[in-house]
């Protein structure tokens, strides 16, 4: 690999930043595809990312720096600007601004004496706010250098003021500060589970050698239970998996995406924490069913405060021989798992962008044909899937696909895990079979009142209250899982305005309905907002959503103008009441004005009046 | 010899060879489809959407799809190409675009792909960004203001003149284009005017300095004639970029 091409003068090194950098590249070596790693461990250490850091990372890594550069002001969690010995970062949900967050936001910059975006004078504290960090379930949420604080009431805001202020290091603030809830509140099969570390992947073993057909064996079982995948799309995980092994290459590649970055979803972040064992479990499993040796991890950076406990489990399973050499005492069975964090972009939950991300870059999407089961990380045939289509993997494999399909619907089999936020008494995680009515899952948790349920985060369907009778399941409604609760005071075209910003923000750029379009739409929304509105503008929303639909390059693009979309048809009046008096009729009468010009140059012609 | 295969574009019967798009393959047998992304020498990007097709019903780029997954094509229909006036008007909304003192003006490819367009108006209200010049290399100027981040700069300064020059950075609507140098500016990189990378944007962004106006505005390629009549000249010419 060549180095970067003949930088001018270089700054120099500080020995913190030094030594950041030697940690880092102990740890995960001297090659290209592990920028984003390095330079997220250099700024765990830094704080941000000096210009002299940059210089240093590109040079051992040997990849140019402009790159370097454009991979930093990629991801949002990267800073190449200083940031506060304490940063604040607020999660900007909808269900954190309907909790309070904004008021908390203000009262909080105020204490502190900030702006939010800003470093304080003293170089203490910054604040920040980012789009959502998966604890709709106890907002409002902010993580304090990584570390959540949920529920933040306006005494637990001032609580942390107080200790940044007293410039408390982090490890002596109180406990209960940190503590996060399960919020578990209906268990099925997948919640209740007992598999015993080993369990599943002994009864595919098993399967495998009394059919005489091994690994093919775990592939037909798979697809026998028609499990598709839990990420929101809905691909038939069988399909994936056995494509990818029929390829020539090797080594194969099994990856997990734990990026969670649907607004409104936090299911991922239970199994993460709860039951990591059996996700682990179903990587092993896919590694095995299409013989791939390398795995990894893709966690959202915004669940770093979860990476201890997952290597732990990592560690515990490879002492087990779950891991790594001779799996289960399996000749030749060798795998293991490696853990990337990511660092604060949503596209990077789309599969082949996180591919990418892995290999260090910019999340953008690839151009398919080939598809990822052909040629993904590193050009190695690569399958992706979501955290809780690893487990239902694992559930087949111990419990068989009949089992499997006693639940859920004809097309839909299994359960399915639904974030419930928002308007309700009891948020949280809710485990159903496939098939439940909106209705039952808002009796349960005590949303009963509500006018309006997003249901797939902004990317998937706003509904309103004629259809709560709609089931959740591939034939009716695909969801990843999320869904928000809005009561009668909720102003639904505040809800899409909101999304329209979050699409702005993520769009990754690189194609041109999506980079261009979303901001677009999101000049016109704040337009509305304003009360500058007319309705030839909610026609040009419609019609641009149509080109962002059909033309952009992944399903950031294609359903960026869905929460638009939706409101306009299901919640119009909550648009229409934003228009301009100046829509209602022309804010100037040209007519008006012709005849005071007539009477001036005394025509009465043809030319002198509207035409008819 | 066999016949070669071949696909319907708009009715009309279309060979191809292996491993060539619905792209290339149209634009060697003299039809053309519009782009602006797409290079006669490079790998497919995929990014700007203009050649955004009707492929046995669905949509996609043509200049993406192989030409072996197509059996009906539809290109130049009402649809599309209202589509792809949008698209060339969110390129014009998004950059400043001042084409009629610009040096590329007549030879620019989202100029021409307007005018056979029949873009006629702004279409949007424009974003006017903040993009300052660069003048710091002797003999190149770069005018960010007109970008429409088709990436062929990046790609061919690294495909071809092994020196990656240039780089993305940001995302979104501030995503855009990067100097490899620690000072940002072109004057402290390598790059020199005889570069791949120097010669290929379509746009006005790369130029050459003191060769402004050389060929009098008018004369130029696509005062010529229209570029939906040029296909050919934009048949591949490799199969693919040779590796740096
Ligand atoms: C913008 C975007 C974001 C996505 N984010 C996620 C995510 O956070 N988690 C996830 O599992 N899938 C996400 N997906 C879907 C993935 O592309 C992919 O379909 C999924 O990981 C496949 O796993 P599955 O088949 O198990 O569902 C996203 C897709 C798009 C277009
Ligand atoms: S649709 Fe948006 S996020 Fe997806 S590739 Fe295009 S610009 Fe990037
Ligand atoms: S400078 Fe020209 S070639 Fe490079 S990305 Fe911009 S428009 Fe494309
Ligand atoms: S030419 Fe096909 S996307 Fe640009």
């Amino acid at each position: 690999m060549e180095g970067p091409a003949a930088p001018s003068a270089t700054l120099p090194l500080d020995d913190a930043a030094a030594t950041a950098l030697e940690r880092a590249l102990a740890r995960w070596g001297r090659e290209p595809v592990r920028l984003l790693q390095v330079l997220r461990e250099v700024q765990e250490a830094l704080g941000w990312l000096p210009p002299p850091a940059l210089t240093a990372v590109s040079r051992a890594l040997g990849v140019p720096l402009a790159q370097v550069r454009g991979v930093v002001a990629f991801y949002s969690f990267l800073h190449a600007e200083p940031r506060g010995e304490y940063r604040l970062l607020f999660s900007d949900d909808v269900p954190d601004r309907m909790a309070g967050s904004g008021q908390r936001l203000a009262e909080m910059c105020e204490r502190l004496w900030l702006e939010p975006g800003k470093l304080s004078e003293d170089g203490l504290v910054s604040v920040e706010r980012t789009p959502a960090l998966g604890l709709c379930d106890q907002a409002p949420a902010l993580l304090v250098n990584g570390r959540p604080v949920t529920r933040l009431t306006a005494a637990r805001a001032g609580q942390v003021c107080e200790l940044v202020l007293a410039r408390v290091p982090l490890e002596a603030w109180p406990a209960d500060l940190f503590e996060v809830e399960d919020h578990v509140r209906r268990r099925d099969v997948l919640l209740g589970d007992d598999t015993r570390p080993g369990e599943a992947l002994d009864a595919a073993f098993a399967r495998g050698d009394a059919a005489g057909l091994g690994p093919q064996s775990l592939l037909d079982e798979i697809k026998a239970a028609r499990l598709l995948g839990r990420g929101g799309a809905g691909f038939t995980t069988g399909v994936k998996w056995e494509s990818c092994s029929r390829q020539p290459v090797t080594p194969r590649v099994v990856v997990c995406n734990a990026d969670e970055g649907e607004p409104g979803t936090f299911k991922d972040r239970l199994l993460l924490r709860r039951h990591f064992d059996l996700v682990v479990e179903g990587m092993t499993l896919a590694a095995w069913a299409i013989g791939a040796t390398l795995g990894f991890v893709y966690l959202r950076g915004e669940y770093r405060w979860l990476l201890d406990s997952l290597e732990a489990t990592l560690a515990r399973r490879r002492e087990a021989g779950l891991l790594g050499r001779s799996i289960r005492g399996r000749p030749g069975f060798d795998f293991d798992i490696e853990i990337h964090v990511g660092a604060g972009s949503y596209v990077c939950g789309e599969a082949s962008a996180l591919v990418e991300s892995l290999e260090g870059k910019r999340g953008i999407p690839r151009n398919r044909p080939p598809r990822l089961a052909e040629v993904g990380y590193r050009g190695l045939p690569t399958i992706v899937n979501n955290v809780e289509s690893y487990c239902a993997a694992a559930l087949i494999a111990r419990h068989g696909a009949d089992w499997f399909k006693s639940r859920g619907t004809a097309r839909s089999s299994g359960t399915k895990l639904l974030s419930v936020s928002g308007d309700c008494a009891r948020p949280g995680i809710y485990e159903y079979p496939f098939g439940v009515a909106v209705r039952e899952v808002l009796a349960d948790c005590g949303g009963e009142g509500a006018i309006a349920v997003q249901a797939g985060g902004p990317s998937g369907a706003c509904l309103g209250q004629d259809e709560f009778g709609r089931r959740v399941a591939f034939e009716d409604i695909e969801t990843g899982g999320a869904l928000v609760v809005f009561g009668p005071e909720r102003d639904m075209f505040e809800v899409a305005r909101h999304y329209a910003h979050f699409f702005a923000e993520e769009s990754c750029g690189f194609c041109t309905p999506c980079r261009v379009g979303t901001s677009l739409l999101k000049t016109l929304v704040d337009k509305v907002a304003e009360g500058k509105g007319t309705p030839r503008d909610l026609a040009e929303i419609e019609r641009l959503g149509g080109v962002l639909r059909t033309a952009s390059h992944c399903g950031l693009g294609e359903s960026a103008p869905r929460p638009l979309i939706d409101t306009l048809r299901r919640f119009r009046p909550a648009w229409e009441r934003r228009l301009g008096s100046s829509s209602m009729e022309p804010s100037f009468d040209l007519d008006g004005a012709l005849a005071r010009a007539r009477r001036m140059t005394g025509r009465d012609d043809e030319g002198a009046h509207l035409p008819p | 010899m066999s016949a070669r295969p071949t696909f319907l574009l708009d009715g009309v019967e279309v060979p191809f060879d292996p491993g060539q798009s619905v792209m290339q393959a149209a634009l060697a047998a003299g039809r053309h489809i519009p782009h602006l992304c797409y290079h006669p020498e490079f790998k497919p990007h995929g990014s700007c959407k203009v050649c955004t097709a009707r492929v046995d019903g669905r949509m996609m780029t043509s200049c993406t799809v192989p030409a072996e997954m197509a059996t009906e094509v539809e290109s130049d229909t009402e649809e599309l190409n209202d589509l792809r006036r949008t698209l060339v008007q969110m390129l014009f909304a998004e950059g400043n675009h001042f084409c009629p003192s610009c040096e590329q003006s007549g030879n620019c490819l989202l100029q021409a792909l307007g005018y056979d367009l029949g873009v006629m108006t702004a279409g949007f209200r424009h974003l006017f960004p903040d993009r300052p010049v660069d003048a710091s290399h002797p003999e190149i100027l770069l005018d960010f203001n007109r970008c429409i981040l088709c990436e062929l700069c990046v790609r061919a300064s690294r495909e071809v003149d092994g020196k990656d020059v240039f780089a993305l950075a940001g995302r979104g609507i501030e995503k855009h284009l990067v100097v490899n140098a620690e000072s940002g500016r072109l004057g402290d990189t390598n790059a020199a005017a005889a570069d791949k990378a120097m010669s290929v944007c379509p746009v006005g962004v790369i130029l050459r300095k003191r060769e402004g106006f050389h060929v009098p505005i008018g004369e130029r390629r696509f005062d010529r004639s229209p570029v939906s009549d040029q296909a050919s000249d934009f048949a591949p010419r490799k199969p693919e970029a040779t590796r740096g």
